[in-house]
């Protein structure tokens, strides 16, 4: 009997530390990435270097949040594109009209997205697959629409014009395009950070049981309705973040970044990166806006081009390059112990 | 004490459950056999909430139970398998153990931890442990045997530690032999853990063999409920259902 519990102890003893030195690990790869990310500018004088990153922040937190509802909680949104832009909207107004420091208008542009996302996301989650994410393009197509017709407040078809101010705010002053890009940066990794932490919580496991068999999960007990509300609003929450730092970056909102094309390209970028794992989308990021700036450079094809990639990526590999990639490596893995 | 009064449940014109009336007292263990269709399954999702009754009330030690929904009654201890099995496929057994002491925590909200958190273990081990799934805790579920992925949906239910336990044909989709080590463990785990215990199972001489106490249902209704002899010798459910051979054999 004392044996019996002895082997028990041993076997949870590892399991229990870790979860903690996991969360240890990632919050030091994180530190890292953002200690590579931030010494760039010191490396190189490109520009166009670092708008490029500023650009991958942006997407990158949109196209993350969105693995939250596609690939966690098996929940695909047609129309997750309409909180960027309502992140995009909401700052850049805020700062125009009101003229508050940034980190306040960062708040309550989070309070505003939430508000809407949990109307928006409480009719929603009610429905399953295909009505679920028709509904969610649907009010996207909302969304955009009042921005169009709404001119006299969102400026219409023309965009937020006039350049949203950036006052300088703790010695951070975004109007320089050093400051705006590590402030771009901090927000990609502690948005991450955040997110994985989602992800590898109990509540990330909860969504992981919705996803394989939501009957069966509430049949444990757990309300499924509230659970993907739940994920519905925090994802809504990260992709506004990522919709606040490109309006920063092009000092402006666009009714673009509420249009459809926005849900299609996350979608486009977790079929590109994988959404079995949880940097899938971020590598996908980087794929799409590579392949975005160097095919434009080349030919006005370029729709052509991409599409010719996705099929690559859907009829091909049937799965993204990092779920390839991991898959690669856990059948190595699984061929070592086997010898 | 679960017990159920006049629970009635259509489809259409079609009565599934008909003013179905029974006791299981804490500690029983009992089959409810009848022919195809004659409304088992019904009868377990009334129960579980998986379906609204039209009427009548499920009773948990006095508290009625009747229409609320599946999360509710499990949390007031009714824990229910599936005729196929109901798992995560894409979780290791022992996550899906895990996840599940977490639900029945209410811990399954939780944001600012790691999971798994360190309260949910030893329930969770003390189940595979008792299901013997232990040596198979790191095995992701869709790959388990059909054996094993049933037993995994019976933990699912146990782990929560319910007062009572349905279990929707356990043996469903099994071998002979393969049968009676499950329902030797559906016996086993009555015996030990002092539930009360429901299964539906098709195989006559299983039931025969190891329930206390047979209902029969046939279209919706209570044809007859006894001990296994009372059964075998009652003339409705051998003209229902046994037939005369299985009786004569019986005899």
């Amino acid at each position: 009997m004392t044996e019996l519990e002895a082997g028990r102890a041993e076997r949870l003893a590892p399991v229990r530390s870790g979860a903690a030195l996991q969360r240890y690990r990632d919050v030091l790869i994180a530190l890292i990435a953002f200690a590579v990310l931030a010494s760039l500018p010191l490396f190189t004088g490109s520009k166009a270097l670092l708008d490029f990153v500023i650009r991958c922040s942006a997407y990158g937190l949109f196209a993350t949040s969105l693995n939250l509802l596609v690939g966690y909680t098996g929940l695909t949104s047609f129309g997750h594109g309409m909180f960027f832009g309502l992140g995009a909207y909401s700052f850049g107004l805020i700062m125009q009209k009101l003229g508050v420091p940034i980190p306040v208008a960062f708040v309550a542009t989070l309070a505003i997205t939430a508000a809407v996302a949990a109307v928006i996301g409480a009719i929603c989650v009610r429905l399953k697959e295909i009505y679920f994410a028709f509904v969610t393009l649907a009010f996207q197509m909302l969304i955009h629409s009042t921005i169009l017709s709404w001119a006299s407040f969102t400026g219409g078809d023309q965009g937020l014009r006039g350049g949203i101010p950036r006052p300088a705010f703790l010695g951070i002053n975004l109007a320089n395009h050093v400051h705006l890009y590590i402030a771009s940066c901090a927000l990609l990794v502690l948005g991450l950070l955040a997110m994985r932490q989602i992800a590898q919580s109990p509540f990330g496991y909860t969504l992981r049981m919705i996803r394989d068999n939501a009957a069966r999960a509430s049949f444990l007990g757990i309300d499924v309705w509230r659970a993907k509300l739940t994920v519905f609003v925090l994802a809504a929450l990260f992709a506004s973040m990522g919709g606040m730092v490109m309006a920063l970056f092009v000092s402006g909102a666009y009714p673009e970044f509420a249009y459809w094309t926005i849900s299609g390209e996350g979608i486009f970028i977790n079929m590109l990166g994988g959404v079995s794992t949880f940097l899938g989308p971020m590598v996908g990021t980087v794929l799409l806006l590579l392949l975005n700036d160097t095919v434009t450079r080349f030919t006005e094809y370029h729709g052509i081009v991409l599409g010719v990639v996705i099929l690559f990526f859907a009829l091909g590999l049937r799965k993204g390059l990092l779920d390839f990639v991991a898959e690669w490596f856990a059948q190595r893995r699984d061929a070592g112990e086997g010898r | 004490m679960l017990e159920i009064r006049n629970l009635a449940k259509s489809f259409g014109g079609v009565k599934a459950t008909n003013d179905v009336s029974l006791e299981f007292p804490d500690g029983s263990l009992t089959a409810v056999i009848g022919p195809n269709g004659a409304g088992k399954s019904t009868f377990f999702n009334l129960i579980t909430g998986a379906l609204k009754p039209d009427s009548g009330q499920v009773l948990l030690d006095g508290v009625d139970l009747a229409g609320r929904s599946p999360p509710e009654i499990v949390r007031h201890g009714i824990g229910r398998a599936f005729q196929v099995a109901s798992i995560f496929k894409s979780l290791t057994v022992q996550e899906t153990m895990l996840a599940a002491v977490s639900a029945d925590q209410r811990s399954s909200a939780v944001l600012h931890k790691r999971f798994p958190l360190p309260e949910t273990r030893d329930r969770a081990e003390h189940v595979m442990e008792l299901l013997g799934l232990a040596s198979k805790r790191h095995r992701t579920a869709a790959t388990l045997s059909h054996g094993d992925q049933k037993l995994l949906d019976i933990a699912l239910a146990l782990v929560l530690e319910p007062k009572v336990l349905l279990l929707d044909e356990p043996t469903a989709g099994m071998g002979p032999e393969e049968r009676w080590r499950m329902i030797d463990k559906v016996r086993e785990l009555w015996e030990t853990q002092k539930i009360t215990v429901v299964f539906i199972e098709h195989d006559m001489d299983i039931v025969f063999k190891i329930a206390p106490k047979i209902v029969v249902l046939c279209y919706g209704r209570i044809l007859a409920t006894g001990t296994p002899d009372e059964i075998r010798n009652n003339t409705a459910v051998i003209d229902a259902y046994l037939g005369t051979e299985h009786a004569g054999a019986a005899a």
